[in-house]
């Protein structure tokens, strides 16, 4: 698919800063988010939770919890379909235990009672017994020979024999011959690198409303990034039919990734088809903390060579994700996105896919490639701190460009990471001096985008104002974009557009929010849905003018004859052929259904300029840059506000947030207390830059833009940090206590 | 749950002594309603103390004792004339805990009484050789600050006892105090380890000192060593270098999910340094004022 003849004219809508439509409804406090809806005859659901890091479940008595008067239902994992396979199997064993709970925190049964304080005393009534069993909570100790096996036989067909049963998957990539490569280096140099996990941090904790009858109709009302997703899956753990489960999705308070998947919606169906009545769930922020998915933690090695002149001779990386107790922890979008910026003839990856005693991880904006991204930038970083080279200059001496080979394989289109790394080189925060104890670092990143499967609907109003409906829920202000693209190919206002996430009885199938891909693919099918409207609105004009529909464009959002041998007629305007629409053929409505397979890949360039306390060591991100292609960017406010955002996440990872696990295996810190994430005074403002080297997979060139923000950040400031402190730093979060002891461990030799 | 607002000293007092089971006192409720909400524990009954007559008022004695009744906002301290010039450090600390939405409600006797070891507000209150005035139905009692701690979360009130105020002495000239802590963010977090530091200044010499350590042992530390390094000195590098190693000494904290013990003693030091720089700062101010 080429870019629209369009795309060389001028834009009207597209590229301005509209308000968005949810605006007024989020700052008054009027927008429905998961825990806002209500139903008459509603009960309260409650999920009793494992105490312990591993253990069989030998018995759970719910008698005493089901005497009491106030309880409607409980259930456990028995009330659950019980044919499941794959990937359907693993998310029913997360949200409801079976014969083992598999970390601190595994739901094991849950209550419905006639108010939430009753169904949380409910579950001081369900006795269960368990017998503790060995844990292993660390990727690198979950590997050791002796570590205490999470499940048998869970390891796949890539997985080479005679490794620990723990690890699952295995992946490779790369070409060349990296030990040729790294003779002719004249410095190589190679580490290892830690990541703690982190949280997706979502403002809103998971909430849903269930309804169930016994003759299996449902309907679930609830806070997710993919409603379609939710209903096939939720479906397949109650054991109805994907179309009978009818999926309203409320307004999200964050997801990042987070909320691609189900948690407490099948416990909710469940309990509501047992007691016969709505039931509803709301998450505590602790519960969000220990049951829900935070990111792999990863354990890595990297070695690079490199010229005297800058130029990389050959790369080598190893990745070691744990995911929790359940496999698919993202290692291969490590593997593949922590040397995609190099265009590199020598290069290597591999992965593995590790169990620990955790919750299963999920998505958290660009799985994978962040942590990547800081094993691979630090050693570069390094290279250039010891070849005495401009870090920039190193990163352009080796950036891949349109035609190069990616490590992983294919050959890029047309992509702009030297653009980004231009501008960052070119921007006054590169040239600005640092202040003693200050450091700067820059760092590279890279994410695939995703299209996945998009259908759109785009309907007329009498009045010729716009009803669009899309199926991707609203993650990132896109109601806004969509907007746009439709008010730009119909010729019409923004405001004459309103954007509605159809629920899943309205629509077409749609995947999920993730993958960077709504304004892309989303975008892409309103555009085509406004032009399949317009073919109709020519032909209503043919029809009146009676000439050819051939014969009529659409010009500035009138129907007019192509060209004096076509006739002279008035033009006809949208609202004026929609205003009889009923009696020249009816309705009038555009569709477009698609698995797009153009979503471009985007790059990113960050710099980041830290400050250093020697004596406490904490550490403090004192300037910001980050420089992103954004291909198109249809609200720029928007595409700024996914790279703060994505900086910010960075921030909090690199400096303060992780999960912490006790000796007994259980999280430390289930809270936003204990959990640092930054608070508004911990962050400087984040400057922005957006370069559009537009993707030729999309109309108007579009590529996505929410997760390749988060790809830099680790890496920039370790490298601002390391810069700072004199001292290389290899473990995130670089908090205080770890900072602290590197420099004292650098000074005393 | 039962909950009451009794308007008078003596109806508190009768209401928590006669109630079988477990009593709570409110006063801003910033720990109490987060502790109730976790499930922490479930009182019989919760007395809010904000209708009490002087829980509300800060008084300053005609000899300059200030009085802080039990359930006046953190946030009011540093709006009273007066009582920011004499104890900078208690202000400060308070200012610290929270947000701005927190100290409207958070008082420095429920610091004091929460008992947490990292609290704010208590090292700096033990640094200024604070009291506390406490009522019972045997009558009235007052206390000094460090003698009530007893564990984290535990003090030796007994039932039924209620502190009415804190009481900080007169000041001479030359005199300030200041509180630092150390946490890993800029605001909305608990202090892996703090110190107050309170002294008076005369002709550049440290005449009188006392110094506090929070988040470095199970109860708020008074530490005499630290005073005795500075007292007598005009805090050179020595000095402060002997008071550092003496607050270190008398770390004996924890490793947890906020810090190492290592890194913990290793910054009740630093902060020790710094905290005492900033008192002397302020005392030689108030010296030639």
């Amino acid at each position: 698919m080429a870019l629209d003849d369009l795309r060389t004219k001028e834009f009207r809508v597209v590229g301005t800063r509209p308000i968005r439509p949810d605006g007024i409804d989020k700052v008054t406090g009027r927008a429905k988010f998961g825990a806002d809806v209500t139903a008459s005859g509603m009960l309260h659901g409650a999920i009793l939770r494992s105490p312990h890091p591993h253990a069989r479940i030998l018995s759970i008595d719910v008698s005493r919890a089901i005497a009491e008067p106030a309880v409607k239902a409980v259930v456990t994992r028995a009330d659950f379909a019980g044919n499941l396979e794959g990937e359907d199997w693993n998310v029913l064993e997360n949200i409801m235990a079976g014969e083992r709970a598999l970390y601190d925190g595994h739901a094991i049964a849950a209550v419905a009672a006639t108010s939430a304080l009753s169904a949380r005393d409910a579950l001081k009534l369900i006795d269960v017994t368990y017998e503790k069993l060995p844990f292993v909570t660390d990727v690198d100790e979950a590997i050791r020979p002796g570590a205490p096996v999470i499940r048998e036989g869970a390891a796949d067909e890539s997985v080479p024999e005679g490794l620990h049963p723990n690890i699952v998957r295995y992946h490779e990539n790369g070409h060349g011959d990296v030990e040729k490569g790294f003779a002719e280096a004249d410095l190589v140099i190679e580490r290892s690198f830690v990541t703690e996990a982190t949280h997706q941090g979502y403002i809103e904790p998971h909430a849903c409303l269930a309804q169930l009858g016994p003759d299996g109709k449902g309907e679930l009302w609830c806070c997710t990034q993919g409603h379609f997703a939710a209903a096939r899956i939720c479906a397949k753990l109650v054991g109805i039919d994907a179309s009978q489960l009818r999926v309203t999705p409320s307004e999200i308070g964050g997801g990042f990734g987070g909320k691609t998947t189900v948690f407490i919606e099948p416990v909710a169906l469940a309990l509501s088809r047992k007691a016969n009545r709505p039931v509803k769930i709301v998450m505590s922020r602790s519960e969000v903390f220990r049951a829900t998915g935070p990111t792999s933690s990863a354990s890595m090695n990297v070695k690079i060579g490199m010229r005297k002149n800058g130029d990389i001779t050959a790369a080598e990386g190893e990745f070691r994700l744990q995911g929790g107790a359940f496999p698919n922890a993202p290692m291969e979008f490590a593997a593949m996105c922590a040397f995609a910026p190099y265009d590199l003839e020598h290069v290597r990856s591999r992965g593995w896919d590790i169990l620990c005693n955790r919750p299963k991880q999920a998505a958290y904006r660009a799985p994978g490639s962040p942590m990547g991204a800081f094993a691979v930038e630090s050693v570069i970083d390094e290279l250039c701190n010891r070849l005495k080279l401009d870090p920039i200059e190193v990163r352009l001496r080796n950036a891949v460009k349109e035609g190069a080979r990616a490590a992983f394989g294919p050959r890029f289109q047309r992509i702009g990471l030297i653009e980004t790394l231009e501008q960052a080189k070119a921007h006054p925060h590169y040239m600005a001096e640092l202040k003693p104890g200050q450091g700067r670092g820059v760092s590279c990143g890279f994410w695939f985008n995703h299209s996945g499967e998009t259908s759109v609907s785009l309907a007329l109003s009498y009045d010729g104002t716009v009803s669009l409906s899309v199926g991707t829920p609203d993650i990132g202000g896109s109601r806004a974009s969509m907007c746009q693209m439709a008010a730009e190919e119909l010729g019409i206002p923004y405001e004459n557009v309103r954007t509605t996430i159809a629920d899943t009885g309205s629509l077409g199938y749609n995947d999920i929010s993730h993958g960077s891909r709504v304004t892309y693919a989303s975008g892409l099918a309103t555009i085509r849905a406004a032009q399949d409207t317009i073919r109709k609105l020519c032909a209503r004009a043919a029809a009146r003018w009676e000439i050819d529909e051939e014969a009529v464009v659409w010009e500035d959002g009138h129907a007019r004859p192509a060209g004096p041998n076509a006739g002279e007629f008035e033009p006809l305007s949208l609202a004026a052929i929609a205003a009889d629409m009923g009696e020249t053929g009816g309705p009038i409505a555009g569709h477009f259904e698609i698995t797009p397979n153009g979503a471009g890949v985007s790059f990113a360039t960050h710099i980041v300029d830290a400050e250093v306390d020697r004596e406490t060591g904490a550490a403090k991100v004192v300037r910001y840059t980050v420089v992103q292609d954004a291909g198109k960017a249809i609200h720029p406010s928007y595409v700024e506000g996914q790279y703060q955002g994505g900086a910010v996440q960075g921030i909090g990872w690199a400096l303060n947030e992780e999960y912490v696990y006790g000796d007994d295996g259980c999280l430390q810190n289930a809270g936003f207390l204990d959990y640092r994430m930054p608070v508004a005074s911990d962050l400087p403002f984040i400057d922005t830059v957006i370069v559009e080297v537009p993707n030729p997979g999309h109309p108007y060139g579009v590529r996505g833009v929410g997760e390749t923000s988060i790809c830099p950040p680790l890496a920039a400031i370790a490298n601002a940090v390391s810069n700072a402190a004199d001292v290389r730093m290899t473990h995130l979060p670089m908090s205080p206590p770890r900072l602290l002891k590197a420099i004292q461990e650098k000074e005393l030799g | 749950m039962e909950y009451a607002a009794p308007a008078t000293l003596d109806n508190a007092l009768a209401l928590a002594h006669e109630t079988d089971g477990q009593v709570r006192f409110l006063a801003g409720g910033t720990d109490v309603l987060v502790q109730l909400r976790s499930g922490l524990f479930e009182p019989d009954l919760v007395i809010d103390i904000k209708q009490i007559p002087g829980m509300l008022d800060v008084t300053r004695s005609p000899e300059g004792a200030w009085t802080i009744g039990a359930a006046v906002p953190g946030r009011i301290l540093g709006t009273i004339e007066g009582l920011r010039d004499d104890w900078p450090g208690i202000v400060e600390a308070m200012e610290l805990i929270g947000s701005t939405q927190i100290q409207s409600r958070a008082s420095l006797v429920g610091n004091l009484c929460n008992a947490s070891p990292a609290a704010d507000g208590i090292p700096a209150m033990v640094a200024a050789g604070a009291t506390v005035s406490i009522a019972g139905v045997d009558g009235l009692r007052t206390a000094e600050v460090a003698d009530i701690l007893m564990a984290p979360g535990q003090t030796n009130l007994k039932k039924g006892e209620i502190v009415t105020s804190i009481d900080l002495p007169a000041r001479v000239a030359g005199s300030a105090d200041a509180y630092l802590r150390f946490i890993p963010r800029t605001e909305m977090d608990i202090a892996v380890a703090g110190c107050a530091v309170n002294l008076t200044v005369k002709d550049s010499q440290v005449c009188t000192a006392r110094v506090s350590l929070g988040a470095v042992a199970p109860t708020v530390l008074l530490v005499p060593d630290a005073a005795t390094a500075i007292c007598g000195t005009c805090l050179d590098e020595t000095a402060l270098n002997d008071l550092a190693a003496a607050c270190r000494a008398a770390c004996r904290p924890i490793d947890d999910k906020r810090g190492t013990v290592a890194f913990r003693t290793d910054i009740a030091g630093v902060l020790a340094r710094r905290a005492a720089i900033l008192a002397y700062r302020r005392a030689q101010e108030r010296e030639s004022a």
